[in-house]
């Protein structure tokens, strides 16, 4: 079965449909699938449910799709850096339901492990734990959290071959491995496409089996907050 | 004279021993990296990596390589990375030692609150509800009043919990204090603060 897709707008084709729920791959404008993301602008999908830890900024990442009024709720654990984000939360034109980043990332594990729900201690005491189920356990009282399955998962990794194994680059891995298992469908977007046999069977981060289709394009890496420190500090 | 965002860092690195894996939040805690000396300290940063290294020198940023409060920072020749949920495992299985983390309130017994303020700061809790849940000690370091001179030291919080009965120690500008039973314990002032001047700063009830 063919997975390497030539373009991002073919890699999704079929597979958009209006009011679907999208798991999408990244923290902050780290690991984010670009080029995904830009090919669903352009198709138009809208009244989206999108589970991701942070929502771009205002002009990249998710923030885009934010810009054309496509998404109507997300599923996140930070929305700082992102003043349209705010606007609309406020004005209450997008639904948010906050999720702390521990809880959104097993969430999503759970969800693609055929694991329905698991019980935490994150959020006992917190506006996050009202409505949810309390279950003792030892003496310590844990909630109930659900696990994610999304329509599709879109995510962003270094290297694949033709089969769909992922490899990721340090921390933009991320919430990619745990987006990508969580969706019926998953798509992932990467720097380069290797040769199959190239990659070491040992250290391949994803196996192929959650992984759909495969488009290999060029990224821009936008860097959110550039620190660096001087030489003479060394 | 009140420690200094600098002194504050210092003092809090004291809690720190060899060996530990920890969490330094954004903020004050960041500076706390500054004054691990000698001690081997591996620290964690929960979008995925163990062994967090200095900012770059200019010119050599990684975009994928970046901290939790999205800053490009380096690796060590001891990092790890790894993925989101195996990096929540960790702080929720209690494998990390201690975070060091900002606050807007503290109560005394030890409730939390860094993560909103309802009608004008919306942003999120991040990792912060996790990690205080799941790490072994919770060290919170802060300003002792706000800016109008109110403590936020306090019997209750009045703003959104972050966690409920987490907090181990508090290290403010004026001193260090336990949340321990029936309330906080001073264990020392800041040089040239009083103990008088401490409770005065502190609405929390204060045990001797």
């Amino acid at each position: 079965m063919k997975k390497v897709y030539a373009t991002a707008a073919e890699a999704l084709d079929g597979l958009l449909q209006d009011g679907m729920f999208i798991a999408a791959g990244g923290f902050g404008l780290c690991g984010i699938p670009e080029l995904l993301i830009a090919a669903i602008r352009d198709a138009g999908t809208k009244d989206l449910t999108v589970a991701s830890n942070n929502c771009g900024v205002d002009d990249f990442g998710l923030g885009i799709l934010l810009q054309t009024r496509q998404i109507r709720k997300m599923i996140s654990s930070y929305v700082g850096e992102n003043a349209e984000f705010m606007r609309q939360y406020l004005s209450g034109e997008l639904e948010l339901e906050f999720n702390p980043q521990g809880t959104l990332a097993e969430r999503m594990r759970a969800g693609g492990c055929g694991i329905p729900g698991f019980y935490t201690k994150t959020g006992v005491g917190t506006v996050i734990a009202e409505g949810k189920e309390h279950k003792e356990f030892g003496g310590q009282t844990y909630i109930l959290e659900h696990g994610i399955v999304a329509d599709l998962s879109i995510v962003k990794a270094w290297k694949a071959d033709d089969t769909g194994n992922l490899v990721f680059r340090k921390t933009a891995r991320n919430f990619n491995p745990p987006a990508a298992m969580c969706g019926r469908v998953c798509v992932a977007e990467v720097e380069e496409i290797v040769p199959r046999g190239s990659l070491d069977p040992d250290l391949i981060h994803l196996p192929g089996i959650y992984v759909h289709r495969i488009v290999q394009g060029q990224h821009e890496k936008r860097i959110e907050q550039r620190t660096v420190r001087k030489r003479e500090d060394a | 004279m009140p420690w200094d965002r600098n002194q504050m860092a210092a003092r809090a690195a004291q809690e720190l021993k060899d060996g530990m894996y920890v969490n330094l939040g954004i903020g004050i805690p960041t500076l706390v990296a500054n004054y691990v000396g000698d001690k081997d300290i591996t620290l964690q940063s929960e979008n995925g990596m163990l062994g967090m290294g200095p900012f770059p020198f200019e010119g050599e940023e990684d975009p994928d390589v970046i901290n939790a409060g999205k800053q490009t920072i380096t690796e060590l020749n001891r990092t790890a990375y790894f993925d989101s949920a195996t990096s929540f495992g960790m702080i929720r299985g209690g494998k990390i030692a201690a975070a060091i983390l900002g606050a807007m309130e503290v109560s005394e017994n030890g409730d939390l609150a860094n993560w909103m303020i309802p009608g004008k700061l919306i942003k999120g809790m991040g990792g912060a509800m996790d990690l205080v849940a799941g790490v072994g000690r919770v060290i919170v370091v802060m300003d002792h009043t706000n800016k109008a001179g109110e403590s936020k030291v306090l019997r209750e919080c009045t703003l959104p919990l972050t966690g409920k009965g987490v907090v181990d120690r508090i290290i403010t500008n004026l001193g260090v204090l336990d949340v321990v039973p029936g309330g906080l314990r001073i264990v020392e002032c800041a040089e040239g603060v009083t103990e008088d001047e401490l409770r005065a700063a502190t609405e929390a009830t204060i045990v001797s």
